[in-house]
């Protein structure tokens, strides 16, 4: 019997495997088992009532989907009175995904979701729909610092930290995060990314631009993971086009302590299912006791990780 | 289980006890039906057959390379018949996805999730509906004389078409006891104020106690105005691009108007059925 269970921190979950943000709601259980997951992660709730975007939200790339949803928002006290309950059914831990345009709005967003019933808050800091031409504070080192500071003495939950691929050195963004007291990191985010239909000559997505999402960004994304994780000491969570057991073994070789499955649930429902399954099959089968033994057991000695950030 | 670590779907949490699933059907016939459209008849089981007028699936059309669609595409169901196990959608060839469905043939395996969303109802003191319906609606509208035989309604179907050999479903609504009308394009019959007139003769006779539409944005409005007019309640099913079909990534969203305001549903899972008192033109 293969153990699964990895620690995030001082939470532990019962597997590795999660929704990210945004791809995970209620209507998942017509189809599966909730409790077989490792975490629930919420989608993104704001302070502020938010429309969304206008339509069309969403477009298919090759093996990926661009979208701009806009995070719609009912605002805190319908998720505290309507969403944060609905789990309370469920064993797996609660993980609150958190957006605000300040640093302020973020702390006090923190704080107000700080409830019973929440483990941790997941600060989506990186969302490049939410700022003016997909702009975050994310993508620099100190406004990362800044916000991160904030929501640090704004709560006593776990707090992870989710990055944004849309960055020049995710490195140095991961160091920020961590030196002002991020618990975890989520790396990362959507690519901020953009389709036009030739016929029409229109954009393929109502807000112009969207975030890319999908096996598409995948090795982008587990090289981001790879710096991270040699860049810090906190957990990460790798999320970016996983929809295989195969994919989440990468990210975990890579150095993630769990991973977030989005993109795929939506073509796949059970997917997350399939790849705990398989998942400790694999390790069955190569005789690993423990899933977390895979974390960081990327084999490449004499690899200066350091020295590759630089290169093309 | 295997240990194919690239199996992304295996189906093990998706039997019995949960009242959607993702299946893997098989095809028993995928013919053509007029110049545009096809008929997908699938053996699903349950809880595929469970499926309900008006509700959807989410199906996984076949492609290859740069030709596979990624994302699924939902379409309404046309027919369903839980003694064979079997279900039917009837669709129009047009784009990456109904293209690759048409290349489907007998035995070939076809994903399905579903039954998805909020189908028709209809309330036990109707006893007389109007159906109307053009294009690719009238599939969606279909199986909604089966509801209406079930419960004893009586229905009129209106059926709009460019032309007579596009026009579908007369027959299924003419199994059920429905008088069923045909306009088309071609011989100026569709235009909407030989529509408005056959519904203010059937709101007359007495024959509208509820109003039903799909697939035209100026006949829904149309029934829209006339149903407000005489107070008479209705339903439309709508279509819009979506991702995930289960409510989750707020892609499929539209506008209705609910006591004066605006707000936003997600057709996946607050509809396809809508209240028609609430649409809003698209």
């Amino acid at each position: 019997m293969v153990d699964l269970s990895v620690d995030v921190g001082r939470l532990r979950l019962a597997n590795p495997v999660m929704p990210a943000s945004g791809t995970f709601a209620e209507g998942l259980q017509k189809v599966m088992h909730l409790d077989r997951l490792g975490a629930f992660v919420t989608k993104t709730v704001t302070r502020e009532l938010r429309a969304g975007n206008p339509t069309p939200r969403v477009a298919e790339t090759h093996e990926g989907m661009l979208n701009s949803i806009g995070i719609p928002s009912k605002g805190v006290p319908y998720f505290l009175e309507n969403v944060i309950p609905f789990y309370r059914q469920f064993k797996p831990p609660l993980i609150v995904s958190i957006s605000a345009p300040s640093a302020e709005g973020f702390a006090q967003l923190a704080a107000e979701v700080s409830v019973p019933g929440v483990a941790a808050i997941e600060a989506n800091i990186s969302c490049p729909n939410i700022e003016e031409d997909g702009r975050a504070f994310a993508m620099h080192a100190r406004s990362t610092e800044i916000v991160t500071r904030r929501l640090r003495a704004a709560t006593q939950l776990p707090l992870w930290v989710k990055l944004t691929p849309n960055t020049g050195d995710i490195a140095e963004v991961a160091r920020a995060a961590e030196a002002a007291g991020a618990d975890a990191l989520v790396v990362a985010n959507t690519i901020l990314a953009m389709a036009i239909d030739v016929e029409t000559f229109r954009p393929r997505v109502g807000n112009v631009m969207g975030g890319l999402s999908g096996p598409a960004i995948k090795p982008i994304i587990l090289r981001m993971v790879y710096q991270c994780a040699r860049a810090t000491k906190i957990p990460i969570i790798g999320c970016g086009g996983i929809s295989t057991a195969e994919d989440a073994i990468e990210y975990m070789l890579a150095g993630a302590t769990a991973v977030q499955v989005g993109t795929a649930t939506f073509i796949h429902p059970t997917a997350m299912v399939t790849i705990i399954d398989a998942l400790a099959a694999f390790c069955e089968r190569r005789g690993i006791e423990r899933v977390r033994d895979l974390i960081g057991a990327v084999r490449d000695e004499g690899f200066d990780a350091e020295q590759m950030v630089a290169l093309p | 289980m295997g240990t194919d670590l690239r199996l992304v779907h295996d189906g093990t949490d998706t039997s019995g006890d949960l009242p959607a699933g993702d299946i893997t059907a098989r095809v028993i016939s995928n013919d053509w039906v007029n110049p545009e459209y096809k008929h997908l008849v699938l053996a699903a089981g349950d809880p595929a057959t469970r499926a309900e007028a008006g509700q959807f699936f989410h199906l996984l059309c076949p492609g290859d390379g740069p030709k596979k669609p990624f994302l699924r595409r939902p379409m309404s169901i046309y027919g369903v018949d839980p003694d064979q196990g079997r279900i039917e959608f009837l669709y129009k060839v047009t784009g990456l996805g109904t293209r690759g469905l048409a290349t489907l043939k007998p035995g070939d395996d076809l994903p399905v999730l579903g039954p998805l969303g909020v189908g028709f109802s209809i309330e036990p003191s109707w006893r007389h509906i109007v159906v109307l319906g053009r294009g690719v609606g009238l599939a969606t509208l279909a199986p909604l004389s089966t509801l209406a035989s079930q419960r004893g309604v009586h229905v009129t179907a209106i059926l709009s078409a460019r032309r007579p050999d596009l026009v579908m479903s007369v027959d299924r609504f003419e199994r059920c006891g429905a008088d069923v009308i045909v306009v088309t394009d071609s011989d100026g019959s569709s235009d909407p104020a030989n529509v408005e007139a056959h519904l203010r003769r059937l709101i007359a006779a007495g024959h509208a106690d509820a109003f039903f539409t799909c697939g035209s944005n100026r006949l829904m409005l149309l029934m829209q105005w006339l149903a407000r007019e005489h107070g008479i309640p209705g339903q439309v099913a709508m279509e819009q691009q979506m991702a995930c079909g289960l409510g989750m990534c707020f892609c499929c969203v539209r506008s209705f108007k609910v006591n004066g305001q605006m707000v936003s549903r997600r057709v996946c899972w607050d509809g396809p059925v809508f209240k028609l008192e609430e649409a809003t033109s698209w």
